[in-house]
């Protein structure tokens, strides 16, 4: 356990980007196969990661001990990883990979540029899931607005300013509100040892008071909701996803919105359990507006990138469903829903972009019959879709299945209104696949496109491999993640005291907030 | 009789080189610059060392009006550190654009004086003289631009409305000596701690006119009406010089004002104190949107983050003391890197000061764009730099002495702010270059600036401890404890 492989995962793409500094930045090949090849190394070790990963292990483990990193904060520094972080960080660099070999021809102009931000990017998506001090964590979650706000804005479309300053204002909206919750949290650790810190372990032992947990618990989700995003938070995806270069999307679509899903899974859940149980129908609520309501916008796009942007929308309701229905199915659906969509999300907006690097347009009404001329591509995009569905055999349909047992055990109503979402997305995408690939092939534009190149086809061979694995033999992936989640419910369940709206404390508690004067009074009311 | 001279070694480090350099100057011919500006930065290392020399040990001397402490080593650090970075980003400037007056440098260093005579005084009357020797030089620096027309302006300005703070200030000293017969802090304080009879009236009539004299030092809202014109006008390194050390020398002033005077004021000044934080704020931050100056922008944001260093003051507490030095030294080394950059950027008589004339500079001039990113991003918040640190420990303070409220409205100011500092960004990296822009000048001793700059901006992001706990120090309570007994009992 001497060597410490998380910080080498998540600091290996930040030394990959500090070497195509130094690389010219007219070699554009050079640095290309640079940055690949520093996000494959990161993805093999990922995957020793994973191997190595004991699933019966419900805590997190590979844990270093956390190193003080500034002291008189009580801020530490300190990674682990658990059955709810581990998929994503194979997924993380798998991904990022598929993204930089995408922007193999697209990217032409600025390549040193584009590809130090993918790389940054990278370093700060897998700290966000292997942080395990607050403070840390904040510190990645933010830090990686900047290199995705610089892919949407230089390398983005004709709208790319406006869309990438609304994704950081948004962003920030959120987190912003989020920082004062982590500053209460961390001066309420001092209760029992009297030492502060943000450490996420001992910020796990304090008994948060329901009516603070209320407060809290809605300035974490703020963040966590605009990121995932919640309906009605979504606004600023549709613009995020159309403006940005194909790779961006993937990444966007793929792993940063999985940051919100488990923010609220690793902090949400655990931290503020009589929150969480208190806000179980809203965020359900929530969650199935975002599914009826993406589908229903998503059916109504012109543009098959923002069809699949608001796609997005539905998918991550459900993500939400299951995860608030908090039992072990549905919470599993959940983390396994989270992968799927970053995989098949992913892959349709990478097969968007090899259309539209072709033909320059993404309108579904200027398309039609590309199946006769490109055949692989057709076939690819076909079972990504089905894939995206549901359909049995795919990983789709693991994840949503699992969610709707889930919600059904504790609400067959919200489960019966989330089965009629995916009845609405094989409406929207099976609608979109006829536009664009059957029919006759009458544009004379579309007569002469090519197919799949030798590269294009090697990056689709891993994704179409993840969809049928995690389709057909889910096991691998669940038996690592099912004691994690169990350990969560249980702890969720336990935890959780009663508490209703409104209620006396809960006014006292805002009586308290204007008129005290140290920390004192905050850490009683729980007693 | 006692004259600890230890005590003020730094001080006098600084008076001794700009008189230096004054007299150096007469002897050169004009325009050879290179002897004035190696004068300077030999006497501000020597000044640094000195205020290092003097950590290890608390006292005061001069019949009680000069003290070492902990807090007034924070602040000279701050004080030398700003007026070394000033030297580096001037030194070309000043020789290209004026011809090289040699007093530019001694007026830079009489101002520091003041400000380390305001930092380490523990008597009203000296904050004063402090203040004025500060002051007088910084209207000069502020109309040194003499073929500019509104360089002039603004120095009459900065001085009008600086004559009338200082008024102000007076005033308030005067009514504090009706109240107690004295207008040393240190006797007041120990009189206050022997529980001495509170001042009534004349006391919070007396706290309120130093506040708004020194509120017009640090542009607090709605004392801050100078600052955009002033900011505007004068040459962009003076602009740097200004928006730094005066505004830290203010606070420090306030600091020790209101260090000893909260036991019988805190309670009725909270409230006072809280609303000017929030109308500086939200100020500043709102009216910095619409500025095409980038000049005139920075000043509006250097009175936002006056409001934020003004909620450390609400606090009162010694949490609260601590996050606003160490804001203020954050502030100081951010914002003096910005303006290494603009002067960079401004090229031949300073053309170039609208922010739409960045247009492109991303990819023309790739590491200047970089490093003002990084400093615009530092400003705004943006954790792993030093404005962020600077941020988390102000609402840490505040919500630690229960100013919920106050954190929730700073935060949001900080959202208000994230928007106009991101565009300077996207100006130079989104939109696309202009026609014909005149060229930046790029000279060795403004990148060892922005390097320097761009070092601490990291640094005390990200390993800001020893920073931290030296701030933590000044601000504890057991250093305050150890300067009444050093004066009940003198070494």
């Amino acid at each position: 356990m001497s060597w410490p492989i998380l910080s080498w995962i998540v600091f290996l793409p930040m030394v990959g980007a500090l070497v195509i500094l130094f690389i010219n930045g007219s070699r554009h090949n050079a640095i290309r196969w640079t940055s690949l090849l520093f996000t494959i190394a990161n993805f093999v070790l990922s995957l020793v990661l994973f191997a190595r990963f004991e699933g019966s292990n419900s805590g997190m483990q590979f844990r270093n001990e956390p190193v003080i990193w500034i002291k008189s904060l009580g801020i530490t520094y300190s990674l682990g990883v658990d059955g709810i972080s581990i998929l994503l960080v194979v997924l993380t660099p798998f991904l990022t990979a598929i993204a930089i070999a995408s922007a193999w021809t697209a990217i032409k102009e600025k390549v040193k540029g584009f590809m130090i931000s993918m790389l940054i990017l990278e370093t700060g998506m897998l700290g966000v899931f292997l942080a395990t001090d607050l403070f840390l964590f904040y510190v990645f979650w933010e830090v990686m607005l900047v290199p995705m706000y610089f892919l949407i804005g230089i390398w983005g479309g004709p709208r790319k300013i406006y869309a990438a300053v609304k994704f950081v204002l948004f962003t920030m909206f959120g987190s912003l509100l989020m920082l004062l919750a982590v500053i209460k949290l961390y001066l309420m650790t001092s209760s029992d040892s009297g030492i502060r810190t943000t450490d996420l372990m001992a910020v796990l032992n304090i008994q948060v008071p329901p009516d603070l947990q209320i407060w809290l618990f809605l300035a974490f989700a703020l963040a966590f909701a605009i990121k995932v995003p919640l309906f009605p938070f979504h606004t600023w995806l549709p613009d995020a996803h159309v403006e940005a270069p194909t790779a961006g999307s993937i990444i966007l679509a793929g792993v940063l919105l999985k940051m919100g899903t488990y923010g609220f899974l690793r902090f949400c859940l655990p931290l503020f359990p009589s929150a969480t149980a208190y806000f179980v129908p809203l965020i359900s609520i929530l969650a199935l507006i975002g599914i009826i309501y993406g589908a229903l916008v998503a059916m109504a796009q012109k543009d098959i990138k923002s069809l699949v942007a608001y796609s997005s929308v539905a998918h991550l309701g459900f993500v939400m469903l299951g995860m608030f229905a908090l039992t072990t199915q549905g919470l599993t659906g959940s983390v396994i829903q989270m992968v799927n969509h970053g995989i098949t999300t992913g892959a349709l907006f990478l097969l968007v972009g090899m259309i539209y690097e072709r033909r320059h347009t993404r309108m579904i009404a200027d398309f039609g019959g590309v199946a006769h001329v490109m055949p692989v591509f057709a076939a690819v995009f076909l079972i990504v879709t089905l894939a995206s569905i549901g359909l049995p055999g795919t990983n789709g349909f693991v994840g949503e299945f699992l969610i709707l047992l889930g919600t059904f055990k504790v609400n067959p109503a919200f489960a019966a209104i989330g089965t009629f979402g995916i009845v609405l997305a094989a409406v929207y995408m099976l609608w979109m696949v006829q536009r664009v690939f059957f029919g006759q092939c009458d544009k004379e534009e579309n007569q002469k496109l090519l197919d799949m190149n030798w590269r294009e086809k090697l990056i689709s061979i891993p994704i179409l491999i993840m969809i049928f694995w995690i389709g057909i033999y889910p096991d691998t992936f669940i038996k690592k993640i099912e004691p994690s989640v169990e350990k969560m419910v249980e702890l969720v369940k336990s935890k959780t005291v009663h508490v209703e709206a409104g209620n006396q404390n809960t006014d006292e508690w805002i009586a308290e907030q204007f008129n005290n004067d140290g920390d004192s009074t905050w850490i009683s009311t729980g007693k | 009789m006692d004259f600890n001279w230890k005590i003020i070694s730094p001080e006098i480090a600084v008076l001794a080189t700009g008189l230096v350099v004054l007299i150096v100057d007469l002897f050169l011919k004009r325009g050879r610059n290179t002897v004035l500006i190696t004068l300077s930065f030999i006497g501000i290392m020597v000044a640094l060392g000195l205020t290092f020399n003097n950590y290890s040990f608390i006292g005061v001397s001069f019949q009680n009006i000069v003290i070492n402490d902990p807090i007034g080593f924070y602040f000279k650090i701050i004080f030398c550190l700003g007026t070394l970075l000033t030297i580096f980003v001037s030194s070309s400037y000043v020789s290209r654009e004026m011809k090289g007056p040699g007093e530019y440098y001694v007026l830079l260093f009489i101002a520091t004086f003041g400000m380390m005579v305001m930092a380490s005084s523990a008597d009203l009357l000296t904050i004063f003289l402090g203040l004025e020797v500060m002051s007088i030089p910084l209207y000069v620096l502020a109309g040194i631009y003499r073929n500019r027309p509104r360089s002039r302006e603004a120095s009459m300005k900065y001085f009008l409305m600086g004559a009338f703070a200082s008024g102000f200030l007076l005033y308030g000293i005067a009514l504090i000596f009706g109240a107690y017969g004295t207008t040393n802090l240190l006797e007041i304080s120990e009189r206050l701690s022997l529980g001495g009879e509170y001042g009534g009236i004349l006391t919070g009539a007396g706290i309120t006119f130093l506040l708004i004299g020194l509120g017009f030092k640090v542009a607090v809202a709605p004392f801050h009406m100078w600052v955009p014109d002033v900011y505007e006008g004068s040459a962009a390194p003076v602009t740097a010089f200004m928006s730094a050390g005066p505004k830290a020398a203010g606070f420090a002033a306030l600091f020790r004002i209101f260090t000893v005077f909260w036991p019988v004021v805190g309670e009725n000044f909270t409230a006072v104190l809280w609303i000017l934080a929030v109308l500086t704020m939200t100020w500043g931050n709102i009216l910095a949107i619409s500025q095409s100056n980038i000049k005139r922008m920075l000043a509006y944001s250097s009175i936002a983050h006056a409001g934020y260093v003004m909620i450390a003051l609400t606090t009162g507490g010694k949490e609260g003391l601590a996050a606003g030095m160490f804001y203020l030294l954050a502030y100081t080394i951010i914002n003096i890197g910005a303006f290494a950059v603009i002067v960079l950027f401004a090229g031949h008589r300073e053309k170039l000061e609208n922010i739409k004339d960045y247009a492109g500079f991303g990819v023309r001039y790739p590491f200047p764009a970089i490093a003002l990113t990084i400093f615009m991003l530092a400003l705004a918040g943006f954790p792993a730099t030093a404005g962020f640190m600077g941020k988390y420990k102000i609402f840490l303070a505040a919500i630690n002495s229960g100013f919920v409220w106050l954190a929730i409205i700073g935060i949001a100011n900080s959202l208000v702010s994230v928007w106009y500092y991101i565009g300077v960004v996207v100006t130079m990296y989104m939109r696309p270059e202009g026609e014909k822009t005149p060229k930046a000048i790029l000279s060795p001793s403004l990148f060892v600036a922005i390097l320097i700059c761009l070092f601490g901006t990291l640094q005390l992001g990200l390993f800001p401890d020893v920073w931290l706990a030296l701030a933590d120090i000044a601000g504890s309570h057991e250093s305050w404890a150890l300067i009444i007994r050093l004066l009940i009992n003198p070494l």
